[in-house]
């Protein structure tokens, strides 16, 4: 049995409806990640212990385990717990927490790299603590680890094919519906990689431009 | 929490925890060898080795591992491969994660100060001997951390291969959800199981790193 790329052009559509549901999933995982890692960051620096242990309790244990795990987890134990989302959700909430956790980590290390006078600054012109830290610690914070974050965001583009197994009709699954149809993996996955290299080529284009301009002209 | 439940399942995560330490070392080993190779591409003084390696790496990092996996598993008969689905796991995660050791042992050999190599040539040192001798120990020494990071991603990325029905931990759990709808108990079984095996890990390379270290 040779390859055929023939039977590709005839579930194009397929395909690109995936790519599109792709690009769907990533981009909201990336926004939740994005102001859930803020969250996570504030909370685990400067919560009382009865919000900030739990915090660290829950980045540990996802910093500690597979996404693949975590996404079986969400999805069952949601359902399990009453809760009946779509797939969809359930794997924008799964990706979306389990890289929280990494942008977290990354934004606390900035927010205590901020100088300490930039607190004490805010403080001194009246702004309240939870002021200086929204409009002077964390902004600052934020735009140094936005490189980091963005090698996150090309990760989790690549992990969202995970989500195919609870069912989100992504790039994945529909490659996988294809082959179910033709009989040739070889083929369609072959084809769906390429889709990926292409997206993610274009979110390295997107990054680099963002990079650009939040960097400061030092 | 249903613990009896948890005690009944528990030794059956623990034959499936050995699978996912098998697939560990096996990756990490050819992930390594991998990356050696890709790094010695990259830096070569070959313009076609220096394409081969570059393509390497963006290839393979540019692409998900769950579809490399999936073409090498069901795609591979087509072209002639077949692989039992613990071998195309190890393959095809190994070949994987050796992109991006790849990088980080580029990244730790172009980051030793080329001085050295240049006294190293001074001193009559061959390009080869000045790299074995002098540029390579030192960059050794300055990649143990990077790859700690590589190492702790692939003992969680061996996760994917329970997708082709490996029996590893993640697959035990997911079948035990199936069959008992006790997700919250299965995901603490492999959880725990998987934090001791990265945490004993991540112990196991501080310690080389530690001793690595210059004094």
């Amino acid at each position: 049995m040779g390859l055929d790329f023939s039977v590709v052009p005839g579930y194009l559509d397929t395909i690109l409806i995936g790519v599109l549901w792709t690009i769907a999933i990533t981009v909201c995982s990336a926004i939740l990640s994005f102001f859930g890692g803020i969250l996570f960051a504030v909370t685990a620096l400067y919560a009382p212990w009865i919000l900030r242990l739990p915090v660290r309790f829950f980045a540990w244990l996802f910093m500690g385990t597979p996404l693949l795990l975590q996404l079986f987890l969400i999805y069952f134990g949601l359902v399990e717990l009453g809760i009946d989302l779509p797939a969809f959700v359930a794997g924008v909430i799964g990706l979306g927490l389990h890289f929280a956790v990494y942008n977290s980590e990354l934004i606390q290390t900035a927010i205590l790299a901020v100088d300490k006078g930039q607190m004490e600054a805010a403080r001194t012109l009246g702004c309240s603590r939870g002021q200086a830290l929204r409009k002077v610690v964390i902004p600052q914070a934020v735009r140094d680890v936005i490189p980091p974050i963005g090698n996150n965001m090309i990760a989790l583009l690549k992990d969202s094919a995970l989500v195919s197994v609870i069912g989100v009709s992504e790039l994945t699954l529909s490659s996988q519906l294809a082959i179910g149809r033709t009989y040739r993996p070889f083929e369609f996955y072959a084809v769906a990689a390429l889709f990926y290299y292409i997206v993610n080529l274009g979110m390295e284009a997107v990054l680099r431009k963002i990079e650009r301009k939040t960097a400061l002209s030092r | 929490m249903d613990f009896e439940l948890i005690l009944r399942v528990y030794p059956y995560f623990l034959e499936a925890a050995v699978v996912t330490i098998e697939l560990s070392v096996l990756t990490i080993l050819l992930g390594l060898a991998c990356g050696a190779l890709g790094a010695a591409a990259r830096l070569s003084r070959f313009a076609l080795l220096r394409f081969l390696g570059a393509a390497y790496v963006s290839v393979f990092r540019g692409t998900p591992a769950l579809i490399q996996l999936f073409i090498l598993y069901f795609g591979g008969p087509q072209i002639g491969i077949q692989l039992d689905a613990f071998e195309a796991g190890v393959i095809g995660l190994g070949v994987n994660i050796g992109a991006y050791m790849t990088e980080t042992m580029r990244g730790a050999i172009v980051s030793v100060d080329h001085g050295q190599t240049e006294a190293a040539r001074t001193l009559g040192l061959s390009r080869a001997q000045a790299f074995r001798k002098v540029t390579l120990p030192q960059a050794m020494r300055l990649m143990i951390r990077p790859l700690g990071v590589n190492i702790n991603a692939q003992i969680k990325g061996t996760a994917l291969v329970a997708a082709i029905s490996v029996v590893e931990l993640t697959y035990t759990a997911q079948r035990y959800i199936g069959s008992t709808y006790k997700p919250f108990e299965m995901f603490f079984i492999a959880g725990i199981l998987y934090m001791i095996i990265i945490t004993v890990t991540g112990k196991g390379i501080a310690f080389l790193d530690r001793k690595a270290r210059l004094p």
